[in-house]
């Protein structure tokens, strides 16, 4: 835990009665910042001159156990990072292995992956819907989507037996089979989903109060994105128009038909309605790849014993909260010689303090949910 | 002795309000208001509880009593046996004294409320300055509980409290103004006589009970007259009073997820009780300054459908309208018990829910019963004016509850914005207009 | 021994070397493990920016190469900050995407800092390595990424990498008083720093 950065009383011909300057804890424990997160707020009044985050909380050697694991063995370990889109982690390193071996998976694997990752992308969007909501103060939304992502739960669970923390994928392909009448159930799925989509806009997207609160709330421009590392829903409402899903296809993205929604403004309000539409997005995704589901089997021939070649990958893919990347080392061994993750709430974290510098204290919160960070990702 | 306590009884009783006659029925009359606030209090949080919880997609309390209607019970009896903290550095007369004043400002308020033309405890004839006035001393309240609590986040949220309630009281005045001037002016600018509230003709009153006359001496009720501006002002009244009793979208100041916590921090058990009770007080004060000034106070709708009406002394005065709506009150109950009984059928048909069926259908029995009672002539008569009261009173309630559930939290400088920035003139630019048409129609 | 399901798609295999162990011949002929056919190779990364970056540097760049279709660079200490400038200003590498460490403990330069970059305007992405001896320090490039801050930071509390020039060179995910560098080839997967634990969780142990 650091030290909180002083702010000297005595700066100048300034004596310590005329400092104006307040440190503000916002510990650890506290019902809005999403996790484990301390931050440290450098007030004048009402207005945040400076931050500091403090991390480190959760974070538990990930990294330190990959190179004690093989690498079949080390695929639970990354769903327990971004536990709330634990799909996409699976994905990001089976996908990193698989370039390591040198092979992809069957289509029907990637057609499943596809499918499953985007549900999460949906689960892991309403889960931050219902809290920055929370934050913001409209209780309601909460339970709406909360009550909507059971159903999405309820389907991760018949297909990989786990709500959260999935493990759906292996290195290579996927072990689990599209249960009977899976495909069914999602369309089914995407049908009820849609008009919740308009219900949870209905209720927010035009309230003046909602307005009010997040527009003009935490800006930052595309240019200091890009310079910060941010990527994610937060990048595209700056302006930029990127998405790995179609700079960078992987696991046969490049065969659906999809928009990359983006902001005009950098703001909350904008960083709201990216996700709500790549909500929309993700449903229309789903559709296409439950449509033209192929046959075929759905892992690829790898040995049983993995070594791959010496060499190092770096495999990124596009996670709910943006660009999640996979950078392995492999000295031939069936045990990682490292495992570095580049997680995307760990960089967009960074962009906390120029979002909120010059704002009220009442924003800081609205800007640490806007950012949809997960400190078990941050810290890992 | 028992004769002579008898006649002290009959001495200087008077159906008119404001004249109890004696202190044991002022004494009396104190007493039923204040159990029944009481009870609405308790009822509030079941039904909050309750309401919040469908609107959210959840059931709410479902324990603690049939459908958690003892779930009030249980939270009083909880807080009541509390351990008593104070802080270390609190001040300790000013720390107990500051929930005291803000419930005895809040019951004090409903000295004037008039639940009927002579069913109020006194009838001032200042009656709505007097009921603005002392609430206003709950902000006095707050502050002392956020100086006592000896730590400054009670402290700043304490004053931000104050200064949002000092705010939105400007605006509620001045709302309240545009409607007093209507009691003094009828469509046609005329100077209006009124048949008992006033000795001069062509002044309006504040006595609450002689604006609910107005009302039915005039035939319409004050949200209608001078359409839109009645609506207006009512509105603004409205969403005043949301911010004046710190209830959702204006709770900022005592809302968990921002970082200065409420003024009420530092309280707990018997007293946190206290301000709880406070404000749901206060919020049925505001309401039924709202019923009264603009939504006919005890009166039904139509009520001045065939002319005029004196309402002092009541009297069922006949008439087709006047029979139904004198058998609401009771169809509203039987409807309650119905539910209830409605209740009882869904239960689970197993041995543990037993006791929650007998108690629901106990609970639906009852009101029933008092549904009965109110069919009976003597109470029908005299249980009309008390009815719409209530029932309007409960629906801005139930509006409290909805605001909660649907919108999001204003910010403080946002809030601050809207009081004064928005509010403020548009209730002037209400007043002056009202007071324009009034004289120019 | 992994089969090639889908060919390298950047340069031609040297062929795949079949295991004598399936169809035909006898096993005992056969040595006991069957040749491993070899993997992927790096082959050379030829292309403008390279081949600018060593007429440049010469040979600072010790290797500039391509691996299952990822370029990457490694290059000497001393030029790394001036290429990976050049790289941010004239190649249009805009977006710092990681900067991690490798630790080889056998190796003269033990650690390997690798940084990873990603140029929006060419949809392209590459790495940028360097080796360090133990106790070296490295260049920091927060000023031409701020994405590096906390990348830098974590690298320091990972392996102890000394950035020369970062504003704020701290520990972020250890505590402040942590001593030791857990991702250091030779720190303990159970290893823990005891006496802070002792300090300050007021714990036996952390075990």
């Amino acid at each position: 835990m650091t030290q909180p950065a002083s702010t000297s009383p005595n700066t100048g011909d300034r004596t310590f009665l005329d400092s104006t300057e307040m440190v503000l804890n916002m510990g650890p424990q506290h019902p809005s910042t999403h996790g484990v997160l301390r931050v440290i707020l450098k007030l004048d009044g009402e207005k945040v001159l400076g931050t500091e985050c403090v991390i480190g909380y959760l974070h538990r050697g990930v990294e330190k156990i990959a190179e004690n694991r093989t690498y079949a063995m080390f695929t639970p370990y990354v769903d327990r990072m971004d536990y709330v889109a634990s799909v996409s982690n699976g994905l990001g390193y089976c996908l990193a292995i698989e370039k390591l071996l040198n092979t992809e998976a069957p289509l029907r694997a990637q057609y499943i992956r596809v499918i499953m990752t985007e549900l999460n992308r949906l689960a892991s969007h309403m889960v931050w819907l219902g809290t920055h909501a929370l934050d913001i103060g409209a209780m309601t939304p909460l339970f709406y989507t909360f009550r909507d992502r059971e159903e999405i739960l309820k389907i991760f669970e018949k297909y990989c037996g786990a709500r959260l923390t999935t493990h759906a994928f292996r290195i290579g392909g996927c072990i689990y089979e599209a249960y009977e009448g899976m495909e069914q159930e999602i369309l089914k799925y995407c049908d009820f989903l849609e008009p919740k989509i308009d219900e949870y806009e209905q209720l927010l997207t035009t309230n003046r109060i909602w307005l009010e609160r997040t527009k003009g709330v935490g800006v930052i421009n595309g240019e200091d994105c890009i310079a910060l590392g941010v990527t994610g829903p937060v990048l595209r409402a700056s302006g930029v128009k990127w998405d790995l899903r179609k700079a960078q296809p992987y696991s046969s993205y490049e065969k659906f038909d999809f928009e990359i929604p983006t902001g005009p403004n950098g703001d909350t309000y904008d960083r709201y309605m990216v996700r709500i539409a790549e909500m929309r997005q993700s449903v229309r995704i789903i559709r296409q790849a439950v449509a033209g589901l192929p046959e075929g089997p759905i892992m690829a021939k790898i040995p049983k014993v993995l070594k791959p070649p010496v060499g190092e990958v770096y495999v990124s893919i596009e996670a709910p909260k943006g660009e999640l990347g996979y950078f392995v080392v492999s000295d031939g061994t069936t045990q990682p010689y490292r495992v570095r993750v580049r997680p995307p709430s760990f960089v967009n974290l960074q962009a906390l303090d120029k979002m909120v510098r010059g704002q009220l204290v009442a924003d800081v919160v609205a800007v640490i949910g806007t950012l949809d960070i997960v400190l078990g990702e941050v810290d890992r | 002795m028992l004769q002579s306590f008898l006649q002290y009884l009959d001495s200087n009783v008077t159906l008119t309000p404001g004249a109890a006659g004696n202190y044991l029925w002022a004494t009396v009359y104190v007493v039923v208001v204040i159990v029944g606030v009481s009870l609405a209090v308790l009822s509030m949080n079941w039904i909050e509880r309750k309401a919040l919880a469908h609107m959210q997609v959840r059931l709410g309390p479902m324990r603690v009593g049939p459908h958690g209607l003892l779930q009030p019970f249980a939270d009083a009896i909880k807080l009541l046996v509390k351990e008593d903290i104070m802080p270390d550095g609190a001040d300790k007369l000013v720390f107990w004294l500051a929930p005291v004043v803000i419930v005895i400002t809040a019951w004090t308020t409903f000295l004037v409320v008039p639940f009927g033309p002579a069913h109020a405890i006194t009838d001032m004839n200042i009656g709505v300055l007097f009921m603005l006035g002392v609430s206003s001393l709950s902000v006095l309240g707050i502050v002392m509980a956020g100086w006592a609590s000896n730590s400054s986040y009670p402290l700043m949220g304490s004053l931000r409290s104050s200064a949002q309630m000092i705010s939105y009281e400007v605006a509620m005045g001045l709302a309240v103004i545009s409607a007093i001037l209507m009691t003094g002016l009828n469509d046609t600018g005329i100077y209006f006589h009124h048949a008992v509230a006033s000795a001069f003709p062509g002044v309006g009153t504040l006595s609450m009970i002689g604006i609910v006359q107005a009302q039915a001496e005039q035939g319409t009720w004050f949200v209608f007259k001078f359409f839109p501006f009645g609506l207006m002002a009512f509105v603004i009244f409205a969403i005043a009073m949301v911010a004046e009793t710190n209830r959702a979208p204006f709770d900022l100041p005592e809302a968990e997820s921002e970082l200065v916590a409420g003024f009420h921090t530092e309280y707990s058990g018997f007293r946190w009780s206290l301000f709880m009770l406070a404000e749901y007080s206060g919020m049925l004060a505001v309401s039924s300054i709202a019923v009264t000034l603009w939504l006919g106070g005890w009166l039904r709708p139509f009520a001045t459908w065939h002319g005029p009406r004196i309402t002092i002394p009541h009297y069922w005065q006949g008439g087709a309208l006047d029979f139904a709506s004198s058998l609401l009150p009771a169809v509203v109950l039987f409807l309650l018990a119905l539910v209830c009984f409605v209740g009882v059928v869904r239960m689970p048909k197993i041995p543990v829910f037993r006791i929650q069926m007998l108690g629901l259908a106990a609970f639906g029995g009852l009101l029933g019963f008092i549904g009965l009672v109110l069919l009976a002539p003597p109470v029908r008569d005299r249980i009309q004016d008390i009815f719409w009261f209530t029932f309007k009173l409960a629906v801005f309630m139930y509006l409290y509850i909805w605001y909660r559930a649907t919108f999001p939290r204003y910010r403080f400088d946002q809030l601050m914005k809207v009081g004064w920035k928005v509010l403020l003139p548009v209730a002037l630019g209400v007043l002056i207009v009202t007071a324009i048409v009034g004289v120019l129609r | 021994m992994p089969e090639e399901t889908k060919g390298n798609p950047t340069a031609p295999q040297p062929p795949a070397e079949k295991p004598a162990a399936p169809a035909a011949a006898a096993a005992p002929a056969k040595p006991a493990a069957p040749a491993k056919p070899a993997g992927p190779v790096p082959q050379p990364w030829n292309a403008p920016l390279p081949n600018s970056l060593q007429s440049r540097f010469g040979s600072a760049i010790k290797e500039a190469s391509t691996y299952i279709g990822q370029n990457y660079l490694v290059v000497e200490r001393e030029v790394v900050r001036d290429v990976l400038h050049i790289l941010r200003d004239e190649h249009q590498f805009d977006y710092c995407v990681d900067l991690t460490a490798v630790h080889y403990p056998k190796k003269d330069l033990q650690f390997e800092i690798v940084w990873i970059l990603y140029s929006f305007a060419r949809n392209e992405r590459m790495r940028v390595k360097t080796q360090i001896k133990d106790g070296e320090p490295a260049p920091s490039v927060v000023a031409l990424w701020p994405a590096a801050n906390w990348m830098e930071r974590e690298c320091y509390d990972m392996f102890g990498i000394v950035f020369t020039g970062h504003p704020d060179l701290r520990r972020i995910l250890l505590p402040d008083g942590w001593n030791g560098f857990p991702l250091r080839k030779d720190y303990g997967i159970l290893q823990q720093d005891q006496a802070w634990v002792q300090a300050n969780l007021g714990i036996e142990s952390g075990q």
